[in-house]
């Protein structure tokens, strides 16, 4: 037979093509010719910009405290230049001695979105909203200041970071239970609050942020009796917050459709008034298979916090241009920019990686 | 809030008080719901009355009607500062409608093309797509427009010293000068083409005759590409064969002839595209990956070849998935084509923003752009539905 | 029937060799040199516990998955990466799993012609017929224009058998049809392949309902951790098992 030359080959280990190194390399670059030509495509494609970019990135790079005239000179990235505006990127215009209380603000939103990361935190349940409470009035003592002793600073000085996190977790928590009312209203019998929670709903979707932002920084003011003025933050808050509240909706009422009928008509069995069904049976099984997309759409309102910059708001990402808007540094707009978009990178791959480990893991807990 | 019970009432035993009667109760608070909004709006619009009047400002659009007096970079309507308002905002939204149609088909082709290579079995490849679409989608959008803007600005050279040309098209910090054609001898070749497009349409329908009559399968590919090939050859010889561009050339200050694409233009259509696409990318990679292994294995195992695998089986039951989420995606893109006021491309946005800063008519300018993304989504979620619905008859 | 004894024409070697056969997934060994003839018109039971490697041994045959070493031959051709021999080889064998795998969004009738078709290039008028035939044989002709979703899970397993049949295989491999079905659907689907081994299909199933094994078994085939432990007569296998692990399995498929 054919099969005398294999005889005496080892046949209780597979052969040396299918596994180890090689075994990877088949299956995995060369497993075709048209996969081999694919991975030859993607090797050069790497050779030919990695190295320069590490190049630029790492080996010919300027760190620490040097001037703007050694970055000048160097062929690499002007490291210094982050280096130098850190702070300004980081808190704005805020009091430069006060730094530590947009940091510490800063701290304790970043611990309050962490922690409500934990599984088994939740079962807090209202004690974790409390500490939510706490901890945004701790926010709030810490920017404003002007009691404890802390000096006044006006939000007109916040800026960064802290006043990123700040539009985008307000956003959040505010829009929440507007969304959950607009949700309800939408899939109401009676038609009238139907149609209302329609029309809103589907309006905010149809118009980009900017449109409501624009609204909310040259309109309101009109809107407001004379004599009342609010503030241009607040302004955009709340602009941000009517819109987060239209996609929060959508995101809950799907969860509300994903709950089955019989829920309903058991808990109506049972005699519950409607508020008392939603609240004990409906919502929370419907909030919690919404956790994902409400992470997901956390993210989103977070980049889109962003667009505050256009009204002229002294986010994160408007400190970072600010910041080589200044003459010395005027070059080094990639490093600020890469400097800008790798914090909202980390934030934002950190959620999104925690939507996706959540969504398995609460699709485990329910096949329990 | 007397319901009207009718007969029936006698017959029936003890009724509730009429406040727990879950209708009378319905009722109410619609009414309330009703009031309270009217309420609302009532009051808003009284204070925005008086504050105009104190102002000193005339709400409606007949201010529209004035000359608009200021300049726009580019549009695709002949204007000069001495148009109206109107005439100013069609130029703007012209420009929006340019860049989201321009930008949604360039998204969804690199989209498909990086959701498919997420599931390459090639392990280089999937990782590739995985950075592209990683990096892309953790950042905002506004962050990326400004990062290709200021890279466009500041790494071309000045449009004295542009790059090129190459095959004519000159490179600058002002964005690409294109040749165009420049005779209507070229129409002969859209000529061409058409023709030659409903020629390939109909050899489809014949091949597909022929299979379904003899079982016999006929590559239209091959000759398709033919068809093209000679019909658009023989309508480019027909408008007399033109074979010269209106170039651009750089005189003076500028450039003349030939086409421009704006640096602003290149900067949003990029960043739109290359955002989008990344969420395009997971969708067709969900899509796709929605269709199971089974399916794949009994088409094999019927002996389908690879490429009928993927028209007959896999691509109509990925789309149904890839579909819904894409027409939100297009919808996005177009609402996201906004963010051009930051970059000083003159979209809707943009014209607008301008027509409130000259006039002062920030109601009406708000107004305008509101009704303007509300007819757009509208439009486009209807074409969607439209085209889910067609869809979903071809396969029933 | 006629196109069985036509398919037994042509080759008078056995439908199907397997000759030595090993296959590893990365490490793992799941068939350790199995060797198995099947002639034509044979029809071979496979059982074994879970695990065994049995789906995978048959899934070689039809090259769903690929053997590292020793030989393959089907109908004479023997299985190589060669992709002509592959689909050569794939259109004379059918094969019908365990969860129906039908097209959900094409009607029964369209999931029936798709093979014959694009693959054997039959008009599509004569497909219908031929269709049409095989529905009335699994006895549902009158189901042929609904979509796959709205059949029971016996009547989708039967449109699955007829989609195999319409490509006119010559050998056909079952894996596992009837554990994916609820008791009283079993025999719906067993009578349809009774019926298809009365009339001379060659056959490999892998199934636990023995049964059907006594019935129309000619050879039983039993596997435990990747190796062919025993092959005997359907009589002898049951009646006298000689090996130890057969036995145990025996006990316990017979003790339910
Ligand atoms: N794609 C794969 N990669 C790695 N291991 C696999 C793969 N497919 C199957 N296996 C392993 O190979 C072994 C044999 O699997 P196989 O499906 O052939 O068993 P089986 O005898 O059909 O079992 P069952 O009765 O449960 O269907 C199992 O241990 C299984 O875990
Ligand atoms: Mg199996």
């Amino acid at each position: 037979m054919t099969d005398t030359t294999e005889k005496h080959e080892d046949w209780s280990r597979p052969p040396a093509t299918e596994v180890g190194v090689i075994g990877w390399l088949r299956k995995n670059l060369f497993s075709s010719w048209f996969n081999s030509i694919l991975s030859l495509i993607a090797i050069y494609l790497i050779i030919t910009t990695i190295p320069g970019i590490i190049e630029w990135a790492l080996i010919n790079s300027v760190w620490g405290d040097k001037s703007p005239e050694v970055c000048r000179e160097a062929k690499g990235a002007c490291w210094a230049f982050i280096y130098e505006k850190h702070r300004f990127i980081l808190f704005g215009v805020y009091p430069y001695e006060e730094h530590w209380r947009p940091l510490v603000a800063m701290i304790i939103f970043l611990t309050l979105i962490f922690g409500s990361c934990i599984k088994p935190l939740w079962k807090l349940g209202w004690w974790l909203a409390a500490l939510w409470a706490g901890g945004l009035v701790m926010v709030g003592i810490l920017m404003w200041g002007g009691i404890f002793g802390l000096e006044y600073v006006n939000q007109s000085q916040w800026g960064g970071l802290p006043l990123t996190l700040f539009l985008a977790t307000f956003g959040t928590v505010f829009a929440f239970p507007l969304g959950i009312f607009l949700a309800l209203g939408r899939r109401s019998r009676m038609p009238a609050i139907r149609s209302l929670s329609v029309a809103y709903i589907e309006l905010i979707r149809g118009v980009p942020l900017i449109s409501i932002l624009f609204m909310a920084s040259v309109m309101f003011p009109l809107f407001l009796p004379a004599g009342v003025s609010i503030d241009k933050l607040l302004r955009a808050q709340v602009g941000i917050i009517l819109f987060g509240a239209a996609y929060g909706a959508e995101i809950i009422r799907a969860g509300l459709q994903a709950i089955p009928r019989g829920q309903y008509e058991a808990a109506d069995a049972m005699g519950l008034s409607y508020w008392q069904s939603m609240r004990k049976i409906i919502l929370p099984q419907a909030l919690r298979i919404t956790i994902p997309p409400m992470v997901n759409g956390f993210i989103g309102g977070f980049k889109d916090t962003s667009l505050v910059v256009i009204i002229g708001l002294f986010d994160l990402l408007m400190t970072s241009r600010v910041a080589f808007q200044d003459i010395n540094w005027r070059p080094f707009y990639v490093e600020g920019y890469l400097f800008c978009a790798a914090i909202y990178f980390c934030f934002c791959f950190f959620m999104s990686r925690y939507s996706q480990w959540l969504e398995k893991d609460l699709a485990k807990d329910q096949n329990h | 809030m007397t319901i009207d019970t009718g007969e029936s009432e006698a017959l029936q035993p003890a009724k509730a008080v009429f406040y727990n009667d879950p209708k009378v109760r319905a009722v109410f608070w619609q009414i309330v719901a009703v009031v309270g909004v009217i309420a609302m709006f009532w009051f808003l619009i009284h204070n925005t009355i008086t504050n105009l009047d104190r102002q000193n400002i005339a709400s409606g659009f007949s201010f529209m009607d004035l000359e608009a007096g200021f300049a726009i970079g580019e549009g695709m309507v002949t204007y000069t500062p001495a148009n109206t308002y109107w005439r100013a905002i069609l130029v703007g939204l012209l420009n929006t409608i340019k860049v989201a149609v321009i930008g949604i088909v360039f998204a969804t082709i690199i989209g498909s093309v990086v959701g498919v290579m997420r599931l390459s079995p090639n392990w280089l490849v999937a990782r590739l797509a995985t950075v592209y679409i990683e990096s892309l989608r953790n950042v905002p959008l506004l962050l990326q427009l400004f990062f290709w803007y200021a890279l466009i600005v500041g790494i071309l050279p000045r449009a004295k010293e542009a790059y090129g040309p190459f095959l004519g098209v000159y490179l600058s910090n002002r964005g690409f000068n294109i040749p165009l054609p420049d005779t209507w001898g070229y129409m002969g070749l859209l000529a061409g083409f058409l023709i030659a497009l409903v020629a390939v349409m109909w050899l489809r329908r014949r091949n597909k005759k022929i299979h379904d009559e003899t079982g016999e399968i006929k590559n239209t590919l091959g000759p398709g590409m033919l068809i093209f090939a000679v019909v658009m050859m023989v309508g480019w010889l027909a408008g007399g064969a033109p074979t010269t561009l209106d170039s651009p050339e750089f005189k003076g200050f500028s450039f003349t002839g030939g086409g421009e694409v704006t640096s602003e233009f290149l900067a949003l259509w990029l960043g739109l595209t290359l955002y989008t696409a990344a969420f395009i990318a997971e969708i067709v990679r969900s899509g796709i990956e929605a269709v199971s292994k089974g399916q794949w294995e009994a088409a094999r195992s019927l002996g389908l070849k690879r490429g009928q695998i993927l028209r007959f089986i896999v691509l109509p039951q990925a789309l149904r998935v890839i579909i819904p989420p894409t027409t939100s995606q297009y919808l996005n893109l177009t609402k996201n084509s906004s963010l051009a006021v930051a970059i000083g491309y003159p979209d809707i946005v943009g014209v607008t923003n301008t027509t409130i800063n000259q006039s002062g008519q920030a109601i009406e300018g708000i107004a305008i752009i509101m009704a303007v993304y509300l007819t757009l989504s509208l439009s486009i979620s209807l074409f969607m539905n439209w085209y889910n619905t067609k869809l979903a008859l071809v396969e029933r | 029937m006629a196109n069985a004894q036509e398919a037994a024409a042509p080759n008078l070697g056995p439908a199907v060799e397997l000759r030595h056969m090993h296959k590893w997934y990365g490490e793992f060994h799941v068939l350790k040199d199995i060797n198995l003839t099947v002639r034509h018109g044979e029809r071979v039971v496979v059982c074994g516990p879970s695990g065994s490697g049995k789906s995978t041994m048959i899934r070689c045959i039809n090259r769903l998955e690929e053997h590292q070493r020793g030989h393959l031959f089907v109908d004479g051709l023997e299985l190589t990466n060669d992709l002509k021999q592959i689909e050569a080889i794939r259109k004379e064998v059918g094969m019908v799993f365990q969860h129906f795998n039908l097209f959900p969004h094409m009607t029964v009738l369209e999931n029936l012609i798709l093979g014959p078709t694009w693959v054997r290039k039959i008009p599509r008028k004569e497909a219908i017929e031929t269709a049409m035939m095989y529905l009335e044989r699994v006895k549902i002709p009158e189901q042929a224009h609904k979509f796959p979703g709205q059949l029971s899970g016996g009547q989708q397993q039967r449109v699955a058998i007829a989609r195999s049949l319409c490509m006119k295989p010559k050998i056909m491999l079952f894996d596992e049809p009837t554990s994916a079905l609820d008791p009283e659907m079993i025999k719906e689907v067993l009578d349809v392949m009774i019926e298809l081994a009365e009339e001379g299909m060659t056959m490999v199933c892998v199934t636990h309902e023995m049964g059907f094994a006594r019935t129309v078994g000619d050879t039983m085939v039993f596997m435990d951790e990747g190796e062919i432990v025993e092959m005997e007569a359907p009589e002898e296998f049951f009646s006298n098992p000689k090996n130890e692990r057969t036995q145990l399995f025996l006990s316990q498929i017979l003790s339910h």
